[in-house]
């Protein structure tokens, strides 16, 4: 970005906040000078927007992001003034629009900025993304509380989150059930079982030709359909939803694990038959490892797949707890809050579980040309 | 390769063993027959009790023969046998008009349209995500990483309440579906078309250079032909995941139209057979659509010359 836009970007945005100061917040209350608490926070982010437009390069980062702290914080101060929330006018929007210009301004010149070396450069890496989804998180909280959107259609994400931490121990049995005992067990029996049978499919060839385009055809299919037949066959409680997550997860591991112990190359297979290896040996020495990433990769697949698959059984059938179960009773009620707080609580528990398999993928296959940099 | 011609059961000359069709399909054919076999002996087992307790209750002698025979025509099996779906699923699809509410046509039909509406548009939001991440580094930055993260959440956990809020929108019927449906498909097309656009090696981006292309025509040239085996590769897998939706999203609005209303009908009263065909039946729509994508990917290719 050049310093040209980079320095009208810094002035529109000062702009902005001047003329909240003479616009009105709302209806029914004074305009900003009169709000005791607000306007030193506003004068604050205006002094250093100033200040960026004044440097408008590199070091304008930091004063520019640090105006948008501030005018996020005035927004959010106002908002708790009941006058304001829902009846926001034209003076409110222009704070939070000198907010949202300066965040993104900061975040163009932190990814534009030249690659430097080593520990500086993770923390530009994961602070971009994270500035990111302050602001689409603090876009659609001052959204919703400045439209006075009803709580039905969209709560805020504070009140989502105010939620999640009052029903705590709801969420946390349904974790129990859905995830530790539905997800977890499921999973383990499916991707085992897929790896067994591909190393079976590996060593006799005749099998393996006949069980991939098996496995292709059936990992293609909706198998999540197979939710109500697992209920009525293994009952209402969480053996339905190992179940369904088992199928769901066997065959993209059959499938991956076949093409990985495919993958080891003619000079290493004819190594170790002049090594005179045995089949289990050529197996944990050779074959194995080189199946590892193409593992992993189903092993990541079947992390999303098998969270979708357990909670879709649940919309069939279940004792009164579970992630599935909670969303849809609570769907029904209205109560939308809790809703946000259950899909939360997924979106956690699958990033944690991600997160989990690529760790346990770095460690593993430290050795693969994708991280030997 | 002498293990494998050793594994084949087959008797016959060595002629035919070695004939290409068999060595291809013989594989296959005895892994499916080997599947129904153990289908038949499932569902003797597995419905073997029931049937027993229906002819004790009515306390008429029997024997094991009328048990077997009655495990395979029993009407709410726990496992009904593969002749029995196939029965019914071509009655309810040969059996009645295309536009009776008992057709499995007519469902499908319903299901197929979201997923169709659905499909596309996730692929063009796909498609154009990508391109903007491709030509913006500091969006590929920001959001990258956030479109992973919206695959960690369980999309079809929203389904409920997006319908909700979509119906309190006064959005009803198809678009609601085919949006959870383009929802859930976007992603393996972002990430395939981001590979595709990047697949041009840079030899070929210079030439262009020394071309003093603009970056339209770059993207129209070289970037665009470069990116379409990755985006048949990317339909495939996203064709099956928005029917998945479109059946997902049809069961918590308790629809009464489509695959996925004739899953959870058939799994409220019982009737095992009806939701196995309705289960064939989508997988029928899948691998048709897979083929369907196929077909397309190999004119397409003849067109730019690929063979």
């Amino acid at each position: 970005m050049d310093q040209r836009k980079l320095r009208l970007g810094f002035v529109a945005a000062t702009t902005a906040l001047a003329l909240a100061l003479v616009l009105p917040l709302a209806p029914q209350t004074l305009p900003l000078p009169a709000h005791p608490m607000v306007w030193p926070v506003v004068g604050a982010a205006g002094a250093f927007f100033i200040l960026a437009a004044l440097l408008s390069d590199q070091r304008a980062t930091i004063p520019g992001l640090a105006a948008a702290a501030l005018a996020a914080a005035a927004s959010l101060i106002l908002l708790d003034d009941p006058a304001v929330a829902g009846s926001a006018r034209a003076g409110f929007w222009m704070i939070v629009i000198a907010c949202w210009l300066s965040a993104a301004l900061g975040v163009i010149n932190l990814a534009g900025t030249c690659r430097v070396r080593g520990k500086r450069q993770r923390t530009i890496d994961l602070l971009v993304p994270l500035l990111f989804g302050l602001t689409v998180f603090h876009l659609w909280e001052v959204a919703v509380r400045g439209f006075g959107v009803p709580p039905v259609l969209l709560p805020a994400p504070s009140s989502a989150a105010t939620k999640f931490v009052y029903s705590l121990p709801i969420l946390g049995t349904d974790f129990v059930q859905t995830f530790v005992r539905g997800v977890l067990t499921g999973y383990a029996i499916g991707c085992g079982a897929g790896l067994l049978v591909a190393i079976l499919a590996h060593r006799y060839a005749f099998l393996g030709r006949g069980l991939l385009p098996l496995g292709n055809f059936f990992s293609a299919l909706p198998l999540v359909g197979v939710a109500p037949i697992m209920v009525m066959w293994f009952g209402f409680d969480w053996p339905s939803k190992a179940a369904v997550v088992v199928l769901v997860t066997f065959f993209p591991m059959l499938v991956n694990a076949i093409a990985g112990l495919n993958a080891a190359g003619h000079i290493e297979r004819d190594l170790m038959r002049s090594y005179g290896a045995t089949h289990s040996q050529a197996l944990t020495k050779l074959y194995l490892p080189a199946a590892l990433p193409f593992i992993f990769n189903a092993l990541k697949i079947n992390a999303t797949l098998a969270l979708i698959g357990a909670i879709v059984a649940e919309f069939f059938g279940t004792p009164t707890q579970g992630i599935g179960f909670r969303i849809s009773t609570e769907a029904g009620r209205m109560a939308i809050d809790m809703v946000w707080a259950e899909i939360a609580l997924a979106a956690l528990a699958g990033m944690a579980f991600y997160g989990f398999v690529t760790l346990a993928e770095r460690a593993t296959t430290f050795w693969h040309p994708s991280y030997r940099t | 390769m002498t293990s494998s011609s050793l594994a084949l059961p087959l008797r016959g000359s060595r002629a035919l063993r070695d004939h290409p069709l068999v060595e291809r399909y013989a594989p296959v054919l005895t892994m499916v027959l080997a599947l129904v076999a153990i289908w038949y002996v499932a569902a003797v087992a597995m419905n073997w009790s029931l049937v027993r307790d229906g002819f004790e209750r009515e306390e008429t002698p029997y024997t094991a023969a009328d048990v077997l025979a009655g495990t395979m025509e029993a009407e709410r099996p726990l496992l009904p046998a593969p002749h029995q779906i196939a029965y019914t699923f071509f009655d309810s699809v040969f059996g009645y008009p295309p536009l009776a509410p008992r057709s499995l046509v007519y469902h499908s039909l319903v299901t197929l349209s979201a997923t169709l509406l659905g499909f596309l548009l996730g692929a063009l939001f796909g498609s154009v995500l990508a391109l903007l991440i491709v030509h913006s580094r500091v969006l590929e930055r920001s959001l990258l990483p956030w479109i992973i993260c919206s695959q960690m959440v369980p999309v079809l956990a929203l389904a409920p309440i997006f319908i909700v809020v979509l119906g309190a929108l006064g959005l009803h019927g198809l678009l609601p579906k085919a949006i959870i449906s383009a929802y859930l498909c976007f992603f393996p097309i972002t990430i395939g078309m981001v590979k595709g656009f990047t697949s041009p090696d840079p030899l070929q981006l210079e030439l262009m250079r020394t071309w003093s292309a603009t970056p339209r025509q770059v993207l129209w040239k070289l970037r665009w032909p470069a990116s379409v085996p990755y985006l048949f590769a990317s339909l495939k897998v996203a064709v099956t995941i928005s029917l998945i939706g479109a059946i997902v999203a049809e069961l918590p609005t308790g629809a009464e139209a489509g695959i996925g209303a004739r899953l959870l009908s058939g799994s409220y009263y019982g009737q095992t057979i009806q939701l196995w065909s309705a289960l064939v039946a989508a997988a029928v729509l899948s691998s048709g659509l897979i083929a369907l994508i196929g077909l397309i990917e190999r004119s397409v290719g003849r067109r730019m010359g690929a063979h």
